[in-house]
């Protein structure tokens, strides 16, 4: 960072919200308070990848899932696809492969639904710059009360179906190496099925109000925070979305194809990860591209811009649509997120309508184990995006190394380069700092549906700081969300 | 036939056999008295204390006292179930007991105690010991993180398999358990058919790669506290 050589002033955001831990945004202003840099630090150090060390195999899908408290499914899950590999139990039984996938499907729409309307919605249904006591899940409940109990009821649902496939809707056990513990019973099916229609319908006018958003207001979702970039996800086989499983395939911003159908036991050949001094957060890239072209996004935006097709109608017709915006080229806007996580949303509704009427859930297989291996890598799309997690086990079943790449590690630049772009386009020569000011800049992270958000955003109460100090560290002046 | 002994236990007139410990015969009437370190089959030694109860006024471990005629007994007062919540908030702060990943919670007899006794976080300072695993053993591992000293392991290798596996080395605060070998537990004779395989309280002593066979809700302490065993024998 080059202060010494102007009189930049810094303005400092801290913490912002970010993924189980603290974050912060530096704005680096000329005398002219033009932007001259921005940077998103994200400072906290949680050390799963060394703690977990020693500990052996078998517990880690239970162990790591305690990264985050919003999202433990996803990685409960891709650390049992890696403990698949490691006990040689990778082509699961279609009970235990069904049960996961609709544990999966449930953490989707609960964390999609927990999103959109407890976190951004106050901000697409009021404006970004409207008066924060009212800019709030509050604010929404009061003037759009139907609208609040639909958002309640839908993450409801989804907890209540990962509670009947993990054993508790935070941080279950479902996920065993080679398989799963329990099947759904016929009273738990039943259960679910009883508002699964109301579910689809919810998950429908959702989505028409993500759409409707972004046909409404082009004008000011084209230009906020947005910027071409390439994008990574898993895809099934023959081209189609799959959350749960699938290869990798990365396309650039036009939409060609990078690489296709990767196996993922394989993605230390295609990405790599850089390190930068001002975060605690690695900076994921293509290996071939280098770290100057090879960033990605991840996340709701990148899969329905990867994927041919997704193979339920009503989610199939909507991304129609949302590809038509963009004449089925890749959809590069920031704010399209949305959207796009309503498609997923929808998707994910119907997928769990039609896991509910397979019998196979039912069965008793629920292990398989084959050839004991010493490494293995386990992929899922989880709600923010690709998740990596890579084992390797000695002889005794303890874990010798860990390495796990996050859904939001995996949008470290995209975020960045948002921040970029709003502070360029909205804080760049103005001569106070406002508090909406303050919330184009969240808007921006928040796309990209960083999980600490949840806990402060949802009550009003976002604890977002900024200072402005010189270069000499003098404060000059300091706004407060507190 | 043995002679029957009448004493109370909480105010209530309780019968035994001569030669029983208030243990047992609080047991025959259905009444619980907490333990951990207690092993069916094994002489019992009070090395938990957990099943500390005030016998004329005076703390007895019920495991090892003998019942006599008109004894009064404690049980279920305030200052004994203090003196138990004491000594298991002293279990857990002596160890690293990580209940959330721990593949024996759920089936864990000093989880369950701490529930039973309400125990909501220790007062005490954790010490956060520096315990290495074994995983030597194809079979069984043990993980010291956890471990109460209990000593059950130690007995059940010794007076059911007819081995000496396990035992206690060093005092005090540097009491453990160590394993008759020189380094590892693969070198003992350890078999996965071993009573002392089974009786760990905590999970200390598992058996490898099953860890969470059994969902949540069907665990042993799932639906109905530690305890509730004996105390069923009451209804």
């Amino acid at each position: 960072m080059n202060t010494s050589s102007s009189n930049l002033k810094k303005i400092v955001i801290e913490p912002v919200t970010r993924v189980e831990g603290h974050g912060k945004v530096t704005i680096l202003l000329d005398e002219n308070n033009k932007v001259h840099r921005t940077l998103l630090h994200v400072v906290e150090f949680r050390g799963f990848e060394r703690f977990i060390i020693g500990r052996p195999y078998w517990e880690i899908p239970v162990l790591v899932q305690r990264l985050c408290g919003i999202c433990p499914v996803s990685h409960h899950l891709a650390a049992a696809k890696a403990m698949d590999v490691i006990v040689g139990g990778e082509k699961l039984t279609p009970t235990a492969e069904k049960m996961r996938r609709l544990m999966h499907y449930g953490q989707m729409f609960q964390s999609h639904s927990l999103h959109f309307f407890h976190l951004c919605s106050p901000d697409l249904l009021f404006g970004f710059d409207a008066d924060p006591a009212i800019r709030n899940v509050i604010g929404v409940a009061q003037k759009f009360p139907e609208l609040a109990v639909q958002g309640v009821m839908m993450r409801k649902y989804g907890q209540e179906v990962i509670l009947r496939t993990a054993g508790k809707k935070i941080h279950g056990t479902g996920a065993i190496p080679g398989g799963i513990n329990k099947n759904l019973t016929i009273e738990e099916r039943d259960y679910l099925l009883k508002d699964i229609d109301q579910m689809v319908e919810w998950a429908q006018s959702a989505l028409k109000i993500a759409k409707d958003y972004s046909v409404e207001n082009l004008e000011k979702v084209i230009p906020f925070g947005s910027f071409e970039s390439n994008h990574l996800s898993l895809i099934r086989e023959d081209g189609a979305m799959d959350l749960y499983h699938g290869n990798l395939r990365a396309i650039d911003a036009q939409g060609n194809k990078i690489f296709d159908q990767v196996d993922y036991q394989n993605y230390l050949d295609y990405i790599n990860e850089e390190v930068r001094d001002y975060s605690y957060m690695k900076f994921p890239f293509i290996k071939f591209l280098g770290p100057q072209d090879g960033w990605y996004r991840v996340g709701p935006l990148a899969r329905v811009n990867t994927a041919d097709f997704i193979d339920t109608p009503l989610a199939e017709a909507a991304r129609k649509e949302f590809m038509a915006v963009t004449d089925g080229k890749p959809n590069n806007l920031t704010l399209a997120y949305h959207w796009a996580r309503m498609i997923e949303n929808l998707h994910s509704i119907e997928e769990i309508k039609i896991l509910l009427d397979d019998p196979d859930l039912q069965g008793n297989a629920l292990v398989v184990k084959g050839e004991r291996r010493d490494e293995g890598v386990g992929l899922i799309e989880a709600p923010r995006g690709t998740l990596f997690h890579h084992y390797k086990v000695d002889e005794n079943d303890q874990i010798t190394m860990a390495n796990l790449i996050v859904s939001t590690t995996n949008n470290n630049e995209p975020m960045n380069r948002a921040v970029q772009k709003v502070a360029l386009d909205h804080i760049s020569g103005v001569p106070e700092i406002t508090e909406g000011l303050l919330n184009h800049v969240e808007v921006a992270i928040r796309a990209y549906d960083p999980c600490l958000s949840c806990a402060t955003h949802a009550m009003g109460q976002m604890p977002l700081e900024i200072s402005i100090v010189d270069c000499e560290g003098r404060l000059i002046d300091r706004k407060s969300k507190r | 036939m043995s002679e029957t002994i009448t004493f109370t236990i909480d105010g209530v007139e309780v019968k035994g056999k001569a030669g029983q410990t208030i243990m047992q015969a609080a047991d025959g009437n259905g009444i619980y008295i907490p333990r951990l370190c207690y092993l069916e089959g094994c002489e019992p030694f009070a090395s938990c204390r957990v099943c500390t109860v005030i016998v004329n006024g005076r703390p007895q471990a019920a495991c090892t006292q003998p019942i006599a005629p008109g004894i009064v007994v404690e049980n279920n007062s305030p200052e004994v179930t203090q003196i138990r919540k004491d000594i298991v908030e002293m279990m857990f702060v002596e160890g690293n007991h990580f209940c959330p990943f721990c593949d024996k919670s759920g089936n864990c007899e000093l989880q369950a105690m701490a529930y039973r006794l309400g125990i909501l976080a220790p007062k005490y300072p954790y010490l956060f010991p520096v315990c290495e695993l074994d995983a030597s053993h194809p079979y069984i591992f043990i993980d010291p993180n956890r471990c109460i000293l209990c000593g059950r392991c130690v007995q059940a290798s010794r007076d059911l398999d007819g081995k000496h596996v396990f035992d206690f080395v060093g005092r005090g605060p540097h009491k453990k358990i160590r394993v008759n070998a020189a380094v590892r537990l693969a070198d003992t004779n350890l078999d996965i058919t071993d009573k002392a395989c089974d009786v760990c309280p905590v999970g200390a002593i598992l058996k490898k790669g099953v860890g969470y066979a059994v969902p949540v809700g069907q665990r042993l302490y799932d639906k109905e506290p530690i305890g509730s065993d004996i105390e069923s024998k009451a209804k």
